[in-house]
């Protein structure tokens, strides 16, 4: 039976991994960072799974295989189906209503609605609702995903792997860039703050022409604020505008934030493609799944789907676009 | 048309490279467009050379580069933005930009000045973003602006060309100053405005960008400049508060 390799243990590997192993394939795992942890961009998302907002200023495919995402996590790790909440200040009700022309999926919600289903939104008078949208946990994600592929035999090495292995699947990110070329580093920054006195209970996008802001609950007053979109490839540190814009975000949408505790800083890179779309490439010995930019808990799923098909049936999914075997 | 610094550009379309959905549809929006100018924030993407993949980007476009000093609220930054920007993109154009004001992102016309002064005499061939007011104006190509920039409406607010009155008094005080409207166009019909008002390009970026479809919304911008371009060549009608008929009355058969 053929023993497959699959290198990076982010969001990518493990989700490409799982699906191998679920269809019956043997697998073992390489990454010389070790367990999921800060050293992969993983760890720094916000886990939405939220198609239909992304669908604002994304490509078809993150609405249509976005959606698949839901079902697939369910079975995988809690998924907190809670659906979304797009709200505005005053000044930007423009862009709300550009939000909701744009997507799809949402109902509107006035003041009484907003308090309803978050009382600590009461500020705000108008905005939309994604009843259908859920979230994850991207930390236990990766930990229950990792747990899952162990009781199931596979292998964990934390090292390179060896050069001359076949059947191997790049999922390191932008490590990856060596050979793909027109991949690039998309440049985002994030907090993880503690705030007992803001009760939020899903994913809260506050609307803004230059600083559109999430915030993501993560339970006992944990928030994760998100995320800035710079096309830089420097992820040393945090500038102080970004932290600036990111926390008077979350301020506007509950002055009580004024309050949190900062607990984390994260700044990673997103590795993206020119259309900020996955891809799946062969080339030689080694299939290439990368190029998952801010989607990586939302197209994950399909991206495993499509590497699964190309490596077991040899069959093409739309995400591959280079076939050199 | 006018040159810009001895440059004679393809078309008067302008475009900003922020905001896009993706890299690919700012490329393909270029394309439709055929515009002839990119304007390249560095503030942000700057230090330490870190925005270089997305520059490089910016470069294979094979269109005349006109980096700005976007986000800059202090001479001194924009000046260190604008030298940065030489090196980067090895251009003496650049597009000053000093923000006055948080709500409106109105220049700061004052700083504005100085900087443009300091950066001509330092070789640069300054763009500089201002307001549609004639002082400032004279007080620009004095400090060594061969281009002046008025804004139609706040950036990104995509009203339009707020004042036409002094618009139309700025192009005719300066008659062979290359003017661009820069900012505030939402519409393809606002950028044919300014054209028909005798502008010599449009520079824009959110209207592209934010469009549903910015790759068509480019197509359209540059046939609005186009037509604009061509109407103002064609010397309009004047509007009159009568009907003219265009058939006349005077000599027709009377047939009843």
């Amino acid at each position: 039976m053929t023993l497959w390799s699959v290198i990076g243990s982010g969001v990518a590997g493990l989700a490409v991994a799982s699906d191998l192993v679920a269809r019956g394939a043997q697998v073992q795992v390489f990454d010389p960072g070790g367990p999921p942890g800060p050293h992969g961009c993983s760890w720094w998302a916000g886990g939405m799974l939220a198609p239909w907002c992304e669908y604002e200023n994304a490509e078809e495919p993150v609405l249509r295989l976005g959606q698949q995402a839901i079902d697939w996590w369910s079975d995988k790790t809690p998924v907190y189906r809670r659906g979304t909440i797009v709200v505005a200040n005053t000044r930007d009700l423009p862009d709300l209503r550009r939000f909701a022309r744009r997507t799809a999926g949402h109902v509107e919600v006035d003041r009484n609605k907003i308090a309803e289903l978050e009382p600590d939104m009461k500020a705000f008078g108008r905005g939309l609702f994604f009843e259908q949208e859920a979230h994850v946990d991207p930390r236990q994600a990766l930990q229950d995903l990792c747990g899952q592929l162990k009781d199931k035999g596979v292998e964990f090495h934390q090292n390179l792997a060896p050069p001359q292995l076949d059947n191997t699947i790049d999922c390191r990110g932008l490590h990856a860039r060596e050979t793909l070329h027109d991949l690039r580093g998309v440049k985002g920054e994030m907090l993880v703050i503690r705030c007992p006195d803001v009760v939020l209970t899903r994913p809260v996008r506050l609307l803004h022409p230059r600083m559109p802001l999430y915030i993501v609950p993560r339970g006992d007053g944990i928030y994760m604020l998100g995320a800035t979109m710079i096309e830089s490839e420097d992820s040393s540190r945090i500038t102080a505008r970004s932290m600036l814009e990111l926390l008077s975000a979350a301020y506007a949408v509950n002055p009580a934030f004024g309050e949190a505790e900062v607990l984390e800083i994260g700044v990673d890179l997103r590795p993206a493609f020119p259309d900020n779309l996955p891809r799946i490439r062969r080339l030689g010995r080694t299939i290439y799944a990368n190029g998952l930019y801010r989607h990586g808990y939302l197209l994950a799923p399909a991206l495993a789907r499509g590497v699964a098909d190309l490596a077991l049936e040899n069959k093409h999914s739309e995400m591959v676009d280079e076939d050199r075997a | 048309m006018k040159t810009f610094y001895g440059t004679t550009l393809p078309n008067p379309l302008m475009l900003g490279t922020a905001q896009y959905p993706s890299p690919a549809i700012l490329e393909q929006a270029f394309r439709s467009s055929g515009a002839g100018v990119a304007t390249v924030s560095l503030r942000r993407e700057g230090a330490g050379g870190a925005g270089q993949t997305f520059w490089t980007m910016i470069r294979d476009l094979g269109v005349h580069i006109l980096p700005n000093t976007a986000g800059c609220h202090t001479v001194k930054e924009a000046v260190t933005t604008a030298q940065m920007a030489r090196e980067v993109f090895d251009t003496k154009w650049i597009k000053l930009e000093l923000i006055g004001h948080t709500d409106s992102l109105q220049p700061d016309v004052f700083q504005l000045v100085e900087a443009a002064r300091i950066l001509t005499e330092d070789g640069f061939q300054v763009f500089p973003y201002t307001t549609e007011d004639l002082i400032v104006g004279e007080r620009l190509l004095e400090a060594g602006c061969e281009v002046l920039m008025p804004w139609g409406a706040p950036i990104g607010s995509g009203r339009g060309l707020n004042n036409e009155y002094a618009l139309r008094a700025m192009r005719a005080e300066f008659p062979d100053v290359p003017l661009v409207i820069d900012a505030g166009i939402g519409l393809p019909s606002h950028a044919a405005h300014a054209m028909e008002l005798g502008f010599d390009a449009v520079l824009l970026n959110t209207a592209v960008a934010r469009a549903g479809d910015p790759i068509e919304m480019a197509q359209a911008m540059a046939m609005a400049v186009q037509a604009g371009q061509l109407a103002r060549q064609a010397d309009p009608i004047e509007p009159r508060d009568m009907a003219e008929a265009s058939t006349p009355v005077v000599g027709k058969a009377f047939l009843s």
